[in-house]
């Protein structure tokens, strides 16, 4: 099976650095920046491109910084989810 | 320096871009602004999960909310719906009015383990007993966040808090209280499970008894109850994900996560 | 149609309450009020209201939070421990705004007490109750066709001014039988729009929130002074009060509720003995009639509070004759209800006491110091 791609985006000043996202992360993609944002927390960030967009990270977010991404594949018949719907 | 990535690889400027599609954000109906809870809060991964059902539901105009007083006092400067902020225990009291005047609106409570199970556990108990057609959430994480860390009347044995420094001691302090167990025996409850946000499963099984317990209102078939059992990494002197960890270790085993009394577990009776 | 009933003034209230459109009843019971209690539960869900007998009575005063803020026109009744009870409830309501009515059937305290009628919870009514800086309207129905009265009006300046009203009546007043006669009253008529109800939000409106909570200090204290501009305006424009035959009065007697009807009788008895008595009958206790008091006293020899109590109102009637004339106080508690012939007995020792108006004053009278 084609291996799928995604990709993550960190609203990085409302992350609080809890790690939980890094915790979740099947992928092992996520790390948390050794930056601070204006808040004094290390900020979570992805590090490779192995995310295959599986959510895991936005769901055990507590600050709900996090929005995900998936390629779109030609041959896909999944409808855009705007919303969380992907999640269940 | 080493160091890694500080900036994602892929630069994505907006859902419209050619290549991905948007899979998962946060809900519009959760307001935008930084939540006060500390960080790894079990509470904001609720608050987030609720509202992701509310607005999937379409029932935003449909529903009222009730919040304690709690770390989760302030649930209503989030949640973007109507809300009401009842008295320290009486959350339930306060939303069997509402309800009462409002019986085919989505009522619910979102209370904490001493604000439910201390010192409104009259309200909590008799609003069960009644069946009335809300909603609780129970956020149990043995511990008085709010005030600093004190014994909650859901400390497991053993567990030091500022009020049972030396761990609680069932002799002293007396026994965590089992309030779920317990409002499962009432014929007034249709559905009281366990729940927990600490792994992407159990969020999405979270979001499952959400929308089970909504429908069940809907139907007007009694009182649901989810427990979550969460965390409390400042209480408890921990990280996130240490807290998390002594959570499933500690806390599991005394509160069981699954269905307490589910309406098809009841019908196979 | 007016009707025209023998009733006791608990179900009276209660009748009254219906006809004024109550949504919601939400109670426990306790004597000398459980009749409101039984009432609601036959008569209030055939008129379409809601009536619940609650846990206890922190729970009715949660349930009455609840509904108010969900736009309901509802209410508790209690009696004087379980008022004391709803303390908390009441300033949580009192600072949220919302309107209901809360009927004290006062009996006879400290503590558990008594179950006979008492006036003793007028502090508590009147200053607040629980904590923080706020008020009650408070409405003392001296008869059953004021209990019932009282429903209407109180019901109705609960939605004017977005306040909890009491009617403070006790356990005489609950019990005894009078001719009561209900007016034509149309709820439609009189109940508000309340956009500021939690109904569920709507696309075109931000949300509601009903909150008493207002962590930074300037905002506290900014509800704080919205709060006292209110009860300003309460105190300018909701002042009530009866005055019989005070206009060549050099005695005044003051009093309220059920005393204020033994005081009738005082007076009519010192009438006939040829004294020149006349009596205020405060019926707002908050807001207290203080001016028109402050106006008699610049013609009385004398003031006599008459309370169901050990003095809790006399302050109040101190604070408005501001020295100007002596202020005495007669009570009775504990469930004691005062005869006609003690009050009269009392006044005339008084009398023989007070000093011809102006001249130096050689009482035992204690100072009066507002």
């Amino acid at each position: 099976m084609a291996k799928i791609s995604g990709t993550v985006e960190f609203n990085i000043e409302a992350c609080k650095g809890c790690e939980l996202c890094v915790e979740a992360c099947p992928q092992d993609c996520l790390a948390m920046s050794p930056d601070l944002n204006h808040k004094g927390y290390h900020f979570a960030v992805l590090i490779d491109d192995t995310c295959t967009g599986c959510v895991n990270c936005a769901l055990v977010c507590p600050d709900a910084v996090i929005t995900v991404y998936r390629e779109r594949r030609p041959t896909s018949s999944r409808q855009p989810a705007v919303t969380s719907e992907a999640a269940i | 320096m080493t160091r890694p990535h500080t900036e994602p690889q892929i630069q994505i400027d907006s859902p419209a871009n050619q290549d991905y599609e948007l899979v998962y954000k946060r809900p519009d109906t959760l307001v935008d602004i930084p939540m006060h809870y500390c960080p790894g809060c079990g509470h904001s991964v609720v608050h987030r999960v609720l509202m992701e059902v509310v607005e999937e539901l379409g029932i935003q105009s449909e529903t009222v909310g009730v919040a304690p007083v709690g770390c989760s006092v302030f649930a209503y400067d989030y949640l973007d719906i109507d809300m009401q902020e009842a008295a320290h225990g009486r959350a339930t009291a306060v939303a069997t009015g509402i309800k009462r005047m409002l019986p085919d609106k989505y009522v619910f409570t979102y209370q904490g383990d001493g604000d439910l199970a201390a010192i409104g556990t009259a309200e909590t108990i008799h609003t069960a007993n009644r069946g009335e057609n809300i909603l609780i959430i129970f956020i149990n994480n043995g511990i008085y966040g709010m005030t600093g860390g004190q014994m909650a009347p859901t400390t497991i044995l053993g567990a030091p808090t500022t009020t049972s420094p030396k761990g609680r001691d069932v002799a002293i302090h007396g026994n965590p209280l089992k309030i779920a167990d317990l409002l499962a025996i009432l014929p007034g409850t249709i559905y009281v499970t366990r729940q927990s946000v600490h792994k992407p499963g159990t969020v999405r099984k979270l979001k499952k008894a959400l929308i089970k317990s909504l429908e069940l209102q809907q139907q007007k078939k009694g009182l649901c109850f989810i427990e979550v059992v969460s965390n409390c990494p400042s209480g408890w002197k921990m990280t996130p994900v240490e807290a998390n960890q002594w959570m499933e270790e500690n806390m599991f085993p005394e509160y069981p996560l699954g269905d307490i009394k589910s309406p098809s577990s009841q019908d196979e009776q | 149609m007016a009707e025209t009933l023998l009733m006791k003034g608990n179900e009276a209230l209660a009748k009254a309450a219906i006809s004024a459109g109550c949504d919601g009843y939400f109670g426990y019971p306790i004597t000398p009020q459980s009749e409101i209690l039984e009432y609601m539960s036959r008569e209030l869900p055939g008129a379409g209201g809601v009536m619940i007998q609650a846990e206890s009575e922190l729970a009715a005063i949660n349930m009455v939070f609840g509904a108010a803020g969900a736009g309901g026109r509802v209410m508790t009744s209690s009696s004087s421990p379980g008022i004391s009870l709803m303390q908390e409830g009441l300033s949580y309501i009192a600072s949220a705004e919302l309107p209901c009515l809360v009927v004290n059937v006062n009996r006879g305290g400290p503590g558990l007490g008594t179950i006979q009628p008492a006036q003793g919870d007028y502090f508590q009514a009147t200053k607040g109750g629980g904590h923080g800086d706020y008020h009650l309207i408070v409405l003392a129905p001296s008869s059953v066709q004021e209990m019932a009265d009282f429903a209407y009006l109180a019901f109705d300046l609960a939605d004017k001014y977005r306040n909890p009203v009491m009617i403070l009546a006790d356990g005489a007043l609950g019990q005894m039988m009078e001719k009561v006669t209900f007016p034509d009253y149309d709820p439609k008529q009189h109940k508000q729009p309340k956009p500021w109800a939690t109904t569920g939000k709507t696309p075109e409106r931000m949300r509601n929130i009903i909150t008493s909570l207002h962590i930074e200090p300037e905002k506290m204290e900014m509800i704080n002074r919205k709060l006292q501009d209110k009860y300003r305006r309460i105190e300018a424009e909701e002042v009530r009060w009866e005055t019989i035959q005070t206009d060549d009065a050099d005695i005044l007697l003051v009093a309220y509720g059920l005393t204020a009807r033994i005081a009738r009788k005082v007076l009519d008895m010192a009438r006939d003995s040829g004294q020149r008595v006349g009596l205020l009958r405060p019926i707002s206790l908050y807001p207290f009639p203080y001016k028109p008091l402050a106006q008699l006293a610049e013609q009385l020899d004398l003031i006599l509070t008459v309370e169901m109590n050990a003095g809790q109102m006399v302050e109040d009637v101190r604070l408005a004759a501001e020295g100007r004339v002596p202020v005495e106080f007669y009570g009775r508690s504990g469930g004691v209800i005062p005869s006609p012939e003690e009050i009269l007995a009392h006044l005339e020792s008084l009398r023989n006491d007070v000093p011809v108006r102006g001249a130096p004053k050689t009482t035992q009278m204690e100072p009066v110091e507002p």
